[in-house]
């Protein structure tokens, strides 16, 4: 069965018009952003996620479909960024779709009538906690959190690791921007992890 | 006091003095110095005592090798025992203590044990303190540890941080000296991505110790020059300070860096120390020699020590050991230090060579013989030598120079077992071919002592292994140096005198232990070390081992490679406990999971309980509540009476997706779900393949090919891995589709008579008992468009749903649920709560779900359907699994309301005395029930099912309790299930 949304507009974009105040990953009403010698930890709130998987035997469908749509579909170890979607590679035939959480919020009802019963959809927006880490140098802090080999790491590269204990996703946007995805519940003990391992880098 | 033996030359900075304390006495010394060689230039030679014997030591070595001036560094709750002098970097301020004497090091009461020798021999723990067995931990080792003192800890927390890390490159290069700047220099200029570790604070190795020149230069200053050239190289990493610990498995080292150990403290933020995790393609083992002496009777006063140590410390460090000097060696080596010494200005008073002596070292009293004994209590005074015409001269000198050869410094390819080989043209121990794969060795740690055949041997190794990994490296330009022979002949101990000579010096190990260890039939090498304790120390025998083999060998008349050799292990050098638990300590042991209702819990002044790494809310204490069970026994009768809301977030969700999803639920669960209606809910039980339940909850089928299933919270993980294992491995060509969604959904259970009526405030559609019946579930929207998922399904036994929204509103949920309760009297409850209420109705959790419990034990045996397959099927019908007599789940209550139940009391038949034969089975779960006023419990009972109305003692013989039970049905409240289907 699906309920009735109500929407109302704001700007260009339809939201919930619900009374529910959502919370930071790290528990506050805006996300933080801190800066240690020359990386910037930034909590990313901004960011909606799908996973999708080809059902079986419909995957040159759901790669023509996404095609179509303009949703990227990188290949194994590999991340890719369009407007408005982007993706990372999670397993054999199957993705981290990202999109704007203003404009996606609820990004299956997105997705779902573009590839209908082709492909597995699951909202995973708040199943993670998102971290984008900018600055000079960002391998010195990576090599005191896991043991992705960062300094050989090619742009537009994604892969899973261990930080603290907690499983990841670490891409790298770019030589000066990593972007990690780690578990929602453990954000505060991921951000520790990562402002002790910059203080101690940097 | 003045540095009274320092000498010119050497790399220390002579324009910063540093003050540092040792006993309590001030010192001054210069940058570039160790604790060691700034003592030494202030005239302390004695440093410590001896284990066993307590005998006065000075160092013997100049690196990390040292047996003997192990000393605490700091004080408070930065005090570090067991640390060597010889490798403690001076830093201004520092304070160090010598240890194991008392009252002070120059008089130590202990040293009474030096006179009692006789009975402190090879064997002598084993022999004396056999018996009574009860004494050895509360007599025996208490006494035996404070005679045999390894320092003391603090027994504060270590104010200090310390980091992991991981760095990769192609190749690792292990040691800094001639051969791994050479190897590096080649590595570098080819591209490739190269470490180079060296323990020392000052690369270069030997290369700092000696007098060579590198061609035109001084060879300390081309080692200088060429580590800074290496410094400037995008693709070289130079460690210093730190020392590779371990060869571990699939190209992976340890590495111990000292970030901050010559600091006073490390600066803010920063760690004491790191512990790299190097991943490495191949490497390449630079450690150089470690010099090995002769031992000979009273070979271990201060002053004596091993002859390349005293050449160190006057040529790198500008210190003269003593001002009279003699030399015993039997090689060639041994002889640059009565030349350097000489021409440093020191008095060579004689050099004694076990080899004949045909061209005599010019200007010098070179002449063959022995050194037979020595004088001087705290300090070496004299010596006595027996020359080749047997005449015995006593000589007055204050410091002996020994040099037996030198060993490879190869531990780190015995790391996987590999076995060293004897090499004659050395008299030593070379590393053997079967070391751990990419790992090779060059320079002295391959066996290869000139400077010359240093340097090539380490660019041909570093050539080699890039090669081998597709590099195209150039020949590095290396200068001339020399290249002397190494001529020696081996000379392990002096045969003459009765008195002790030491072989391991750390344990206090004589020839005569080894002599003794022979004699008792303890010939194989793994049994000398066990019984004599030779090279078991902290330095792992790194000046002894070779020493005590070649004793043993000439004892059984073997060759040295027929006796063998014991092997090294990780770590090389000793590691402080507080690098190997890195930044996992205290509240950051381990990460935590917070609930999307934990800032609101933390608000209420919730206890929390951690489960596996979630903090969940235990209970919710409010104002006049002293005791946990006020709380507990609150929140239980409210929720039964009116409503109660709690967050069980923590519970797994797995969403499965595809055309055969319903069919992948029938292969994974013991009980049948392709046949569920959609928007319908039902409890499924997981099997393992032996057929004991590995884990149950309920499944939601959302769609045609959409299901949510929920697992127990500890299992979330192991049930999802279960799962892709299913798909991926045994069944890939079902068309099934999972991810994780426990974090996305923040999910509450709202439990009670009013439940309806305070979700019927909140969920924007009808959820009346015709719209979303018992098991029903639907996508709906809350508080006005937020999307949302409900289900109506009940743990507590009450009228009861749980809600989910997304995580980033759960907050907004429990305070907007809270708020609509208030009409109600609602309560948050806590996992203490949901337990009481479990029991109450029957359900097994945790402590149920033992890892040792089938179905049928459970009471759920209908539940596993025999008209399908599924995983655990076969084996939950097999022998044993089936047996009526077998244990049931049962309820149990006191006979008296007023005695409590204690889980884990075991059922005994009355009358039969408590005895493991008459053990019935035992409490799984018991709670105080404030519905019925008295303990309730669950339990496994044997042949349970037909003994309702019994009355068994339930026996504790641990806390010695004894209760009279009453078996019962496990569903203590609305058996018939009339709540939740209200």
């Amino acid at each position: 069965m699906s309920a009735h949304i109500s929407l109302i507009q704001k700007g260009r974009v339809f939201v919930a018009n619900h009374s529910l105040k959502p919370l930071t990953p790290l528990g506050h009403d805006a996300p933080e952003r801190v800066t240690i010698g020359p990386v910037t930890i930034t909590e990313t709130v901004s960011t909606a996620l799908a996973s999708l998987a080809s059902r079986l035997g419909r995957e040159a469908e759901v790669a023509s479909v996404a095609q179509a749509a303009g949703i990227p579909l990188p290949g194994p170890g590999k991340a890719a960024f369009n407007t408005p979607y982007g993706s990372f590679w999670l397993g054999p035939e199957q993705w981290m779709v990202l999109a704007p959480f203003a404009s996606h919020e609820d990004i299956t009802a997105h997705l779902k009538p573009l590839f209908g019963d082709a492909a597995s959809l699951t909202e995973q927006t708040d199943a993670w906690v998102q971290f984008d880490l900018t600055g000079e140098n960002l391998p010195a802090l990576f090599e005191l959190l896991c043991s992705l080999d960062s300094r050989n790491m090619a742009d537009n590269t994604a892969t899973r690791s261990v930080i603290e204990h907690l499983g990841t996703y670490v891409l790298r946007r770019g030589k000066d921007h990593f972007t990690i995805f780690g578990p929602r519940s453990s954000a505060a003990s991921l951000h520790h992890a990562l402002i002790t391992a910059a203080k101690s880098a940097f | 006091m003045t540095q009274s033996n320092r000498i010119h030359g050497g790399q220390i900075d002579r324009s910063k003095t540093i003050r540092f304390t040792f006993d309590g006495l001030p010192y001054e010394g210069h940058t570039g110095d160790t604790l060691a060689s700034a003592l030494l230039a202030n005239g302390v030679r004695l440093m410590g005592r001896s284990f066993k014997y307590h005998r006065p030591r000075g160092p013997i070595a100049a690196g990390s090798e040292e047996p003997n001036a192990i000393v605490e560094l700091r004080s408070g709750a930065r005090t570090e025992p067991n640390t060597r002098a010889t490798v403690a970097e001076l830093f201004d301020g520092l304070s160090a203590q010598s240890q194991n004497r008392w009252p002070s090091l120059r008089f130590d009461a202990l040293s009474i044990n030096d006179r009692l020798s006789p009975f402190f021999a090879a064997g002598f723990y084993y022999k004396t303190f056999m018996w009574p067995a009860a004494f050895w931990e509360k007599l025996y080792e208490p006494i035996i540890r404070r005679a045999a003192g390894l320092g003391s800890l603090s027994k504060q927390d270590d104010p200090d941080a310390y980091d992991k890390g991981f760095l990769h490159c192609d190749l690792l290069i292990i040691g800094a000296g001639p051969s791994g700047l050479a190897a590096a220099l080649t590595a570098a200029r080819s591209g490739a991505r190269v470490i180079l570790a060296d323990e020392d604070f000052r690369m270069g190795g030997r290369l700092n110790a000696e007098t060579y020149m590198l061609g035109n230069n001084a060879g300390a200053d081309w080692a200088a020059r060429t580590v800074s050239e290496l410094a400037s190289l995008p693709n070289v990493r130079l460690l210093p300070r730190t020392t590779v610990i371990g060869a571990f498995d699939h190209g992976t080292y340890g590495a111990v860096e000292r970030v901050s150990d010559h600091l006073a403290e490390p600066a803010p933020g920063k760690p004491r120390q790191i512990l790299w995790r190097i991943y490495t393609k191949r490497s390449l083992l630079c450690g150089g020699a470690l010099e090995r002496p002769i031992a000979f009777e009273n070979n271990d006063r201060p002053g004596i020590m091993l002859a390349g140590a005293l050449r160190a410390y006057a040529n790198r460090w500008g210190v003269a050991v003593g001002r009279r000097v003699a030399i015993f060696t039997n090689n060639d080596d041994g002889l640059r230090t009565a030349v350097d010494l000489k021409s440093k200005g020191v008095d060579i008073v004689a050099v004694i060579d076990t080899r004949p002596v045909t061209t005599k070292l010019p200007g010098l009293n070179h002449f063959q013989g022995q050194v037979i004994d020595t004088a001087g209590r705290l300090a070496l005074k004299s010596i006595s030598v027996r020359d080749a015409a047997g005449q015995i001269r006593v000589l007055s000198v204050d410091a002996l120079g020994v040099s037996g050869g030198w060993n490879p410094n190869l531990g780190l390819t015995s790391h996987h077992r590999g076995r060293p080989v004897w090499n004659d043209s050395i008299a030593a121990f070379v590393p053997g071919k079967d070391g751990p794969a990419g790992l090779t060795a060059a320079g002295a740690a391959a066996g290869v002592f000139s400077t010359h055949a240093a340097l090539t041997s380490g660019a041909a190794g570093a050539t080699e292994a890039l090669r081998a990994l597709g590099f195209s490296p150039a020949p590095a330009d290396l200068p001339q140096a020399e290249d002397a022979p190494v001529s020696i002949t081996p000379f392990w101990y002096v045969h003459e005198g009765k008195g002790r000579a030491w072989v391991d010096p750390q344990n206090d190990v004589t020839v005569k232990d080894i002599k003794l260890a022979h004699q008792e039939g303890f010939r194989s090498v793994e049994h000398l070390k066990r019984y004599t304790t030779l090279g078991m120390a902290t330095d792992q025998g790194k000046t002894s081992n070779t020493t005590g083999l070649a004793v043993m060998a000439e004892l059984t008349g073997k060759s040295i490679p027929e006796t063998g050799t014991t092997i090294f292990r990780p770590p090389h050098t000793p590691v402080a406990m507080g690098v190997l638990a890195g930044r996992a300590r205290d509240a950051d042991f381990r990460p935590k999971r917070l609930t999307p209702s934990h800032k609101w819990a933390s608000e209420q002044g919730a206890v929390f309980v951690e489960v596996g790494m979630w903090l969940r809310g235990q209970w919710f204490p409010r104002q006049g509540e002293t005791t946990w069970r006020q709380s507990v026994d609150r929140e239980v009768l409210q929720t039964r009476k009116s409503v109660g809301i709690c967050d069980v977030t923590t519970l797994g969700k797995i969403d499965i997706q595809g055309t055969d999803a319903g069919a992948f639920l029938d292969r994974v669960y013991a009980n049948t779900f392709s046949t569920l209606g959609v928007n319908k809910v039902r409890y499924g039980l997981m099997l393992r393949e032996d057929g004991m339940v590995m884990d149950d909850g309920t499944t939601a089928r959302m769609g045609q090919n959409e299901f949510v299933m929920t697992t127990t919270t500890a299992n979330a993980v192991p049930v999802f891995r279960h799962l892709e294992y299913c798909r991926q491995v045994l069944w890939p060509d079902m068309d099934v589709q999972l991810i994780s969604t426990t974090e996305a959904w923040a999910q509450y259970s709202v439990a009670g008579p009013n439940a309806r009526k305070l979700l019927a405030k909140l969920v924007d559609q009808d959820i009346s008992d015709a719209a979303l019946p018992y098991m029903g579930c639907q996508d709906i929207t809350v508080c006005g468009g937020l999307r949302a998922r409900i289900f109506r399904i009940s743990f507590s036994g009450e009228l009861a749903y749980e809600i989910a929204v997304p995580t980033r509103y759960g907050d907004a949920m429990i305070r907007a649920l809270v708020e609509a309760g208030r009409e109600f009297d609602a309560v948050v409850y806590g996992t203490e709560a949901l337990g009481v209420m479990r029991v109450e109705k029957g359900h097994v959790a945790g402590n149920e779900l033992n890892g040792q419990s089938s179905a049928l034990n459970m009471g759920l045996g209908k539940m596993v359907s025999r008209k399908k397959d599924a995983i655990g099927m076969p084996l939950s019908a097999r022998d044993g699994m089936t047996d009526p007599h077998g244990y049931r789940l049962v309820g149990v209550k006191p006979v008296d309301p007023s005695k409590p139940l204690t889980a884990g009391t075991h059922f005994v038949a009355t009358g039969k005395p408590a005895t493991a034969e008459n053990d019935g089975g035992w409490l799984t779960s018991v709670v105080y029930s404030p519905h019925l006023g008295h303990s309730i419990a669950l339990g496994y009972l044997k042949g349970g099912e037909g003994r309702k109305g019994e009355t068994l003692r339930a026996v504790n013989l641990l806390a010695g309790t004894e209760v009279e039970v009453e078996i019962v049905s496990p569903h203590f409240i609305d058996p018939e299930g009339a709540r939740l289907r209200g």
